[in-house]
């Protein structure tokens, strides 16, 4: 495997636990206490040359902000990725008593509508630096749709390892690229164990494994792109889903960063974790004042949120100690409920990790967490159509009727009918 | 009860370049203080100064990790595999 060559950019790698220091290489672990490895950034010189000024002058989407992303040269996968609209959520707000609500849509990122185009566009542009010919990953399905496809864009070897009870779509979304999928008889923590093994053994790039430094960074942007959108600050408030608790804690990093570098004022964001009640090991850890994780077997809808086992979890933790953040779980009921009320509210469709981060948002701002006035932005990081038999027979069914004016009337009260008949009317008109 | 140690690749410094090492001992933490004197500094890795397994340490008796089982008091049959596996791994 051919070694990236040290950049001014990326010093190189460094443990978050014991703070040894590695070369750039395509390693993840430190050799000396098993702590996580992340990408050690020569901020000085990143920010001789960063402004405002040359990150809107960058491409619209994620690679705007190259500087702060762990690749060498230009990217060469997954150049259309992020960039995704920051909506003002009115109706939503308005329901929740908050004035400046906003919804951060990665139900349309592309290609794969989720916001794992991000963290795998960044990934999969520094396997190629590395010079790997074979990618792989271990998901709870979206991960695997992103990495297959943006395998095939690069011409790249793909195995996707995947529990076995996942949605239809999410399966189906794999296979349409053509990777080699593995449908693992087990959960996804099993997946990840097996891969951590697997990744061990094969020469592959694991981009949630032996990548794992440089994807995780790829989270950064969805902060990025939100202080941007907001005109250059960073929100009050941030209520993002945890699995692994990395995105969460990458977010908090990525309005950091912009801070540091004087792209942003420094502002004290306060940072929300949520969690299904069914898989909420990082949020139980927080209501009982933890500060390790117990592991637990996961039993919720919202599949794409169920690790049991979730490595950034300490990590998490900390991040809501030190910013004054809550954390919130919701029950399956309470999930399809988020997803119905996004919907109905905003007209924004999201799987089911969206109902878990409108679930808690409700929950907390029925806590009196929010300020109405605040800026609090909630992150959709999926797409309802992946996750259709989680609201299948929970939402209206059609009304059926022949082609006939007279079916049509008869199937409205007169009042309802009067309505009906102005509306379509109007609508015909338009 | 003798057993096979499944070592990751962080830590096959340490063992000659070995995946697999056998190991004899009743329990869990019998076995890594049995791995300990045939490499020696494998202990260190796995746990820290009080004795126990570090947080960003995975432990599998077979299928499943020993935190559902009884940690390092985990007892051992003959022919058991035992896999240490880094935690940071997944997600994102």
């Amino acid at each position: 495997m051919v070694n990236a060559k040290t950049t001014s950019k990326i010093l190189g790698l460094k443990c978050r636990e014991c703070g040894s220091a590695y070369p750039a290489e395509a390693i993840h672990v430190c050799e000396f206490c098993f702590g996580p490895l992340e990408v050690d950034y020569d901020y000085a010189a990143i920010g001789k040359t960063l402004t405002r000024e040359t990150i809107q002058a960058g491409p619209l989407s994620l690679w705007r902000y190259a500087a702060l992303l762990p690749v060498d040269g230009p990217p060469t996968v997954g150049l259309h990725v992020g960039m995704t609209p920051l909506v003002h959520a009115k109706n939503l707000g308005r329901k929740l008593g908050l004035n400046h609500l906003y919804v951060k849509n990665d139900t349309v990122n592309h290609p794969t509508l989720s916001f794992k185009d991000r963290v795998v566009s960044v990934a999969i542009s520094r396997a190629r630096e590395f010079g790997y010919k074979t990618v792989a990953c271990a998901s709870t399905g979206n991960l695997a749709n992103s990495v297959s496809a943006h395998a095939a864009e690069a011409n790249l070897g793909c195995y996707v390892f995947i529990p076995s009870n996942l949605e239809a779509g999410k399966v189906l979304g794999n296979l349409v690229y053509n990777p080699t999928v593995l449908a693992v008889d087990g959960n996804y923590d099993d997946v990840n164990r097996l891969c951590s093994e697997i990744a061990s053994e094969y020469p592959w790039a694991f981009v949630n494994i032996n990548v794992r430094p440089y994807y995780a960074e790829g989270s950064k942007t969805l902060a990025f792109e939100t202080a941007e959108q907001l005109g250059w600050r960073a929100p009050d408030h941030v209520v993002a889903p945890m699995a692994s608790g990395s995105l969460y804690t990458k977010i908090r990093k990525g309005l950091t960063e912009l801070a540091k570098l004087g792209i942003i004022d420094e502002h004290p964001t306060r940072m929300h974790g949520a969690q299904a009640t069914g898989c909420s090991p990082i949020a139980r850890a927080f209501e009982e004042g933890r500060a390790f994780v117990r592991p637990v077997k996961p039993d919720t809808i919202a599949k794409s949120l169920a690790i049991g086992n979730p490595a950034d979890g300490f990590y998490a933790l900390k991040t809501a100690q030190e910013t004054d953040g809550r954390m919130a779980h919701v029950s399956d009921d309470e999930i399809v409920e988020g997803i119905k009320l996004l919907a109905e509210c905003e007209g924004i469709f999201a799987e089911t990790a969206g109902g878990v981060t409108i679930g808690c948002l409700r929950k907390l701002a029925e806590a009196g967490t929010f300020g109405k006035d605040d800026v609090v932005v909630a992150y959709i990081t999926g797409n309802g159509l992946k996750t259709q038999e989680a609201v299948q027979g929970k939402v209206g069914d059609v009304v059926r009727i022949s082609p006939s004016l007279t079916d049509f009337e008869n199937k409205f009260s007169l009042e309802d009918k009067g309505a009906s008949v102005a509306q379509a009317k109007a609508a015909g008109r338009g | 009860m003798a057993v096979t140690v499944r070592i990751p690749a962080p830590l096959r410094k340490l063992t000659g370049g070995s995946s697999d090492v056998p190991a004899q001992g009743a329990t869990i933490a019998a076995i890594i203080d049995n791995i300990e004197a045939s490499h020696p500094g494998l202990k260190a890795r796995l746990c820290d100064e009080t004795g126990g397994i570090r947080p960003f340490v995975n432990i599998y008796l077979n299928d499943e990790d020993i935190r559902f089982l009884d940690g390092p008091d985990t007892r051992l049959a003959d022919g058991d595999l035992v896999s240490i596996v880094p935690a940071i791994a997944g997600g994102a």
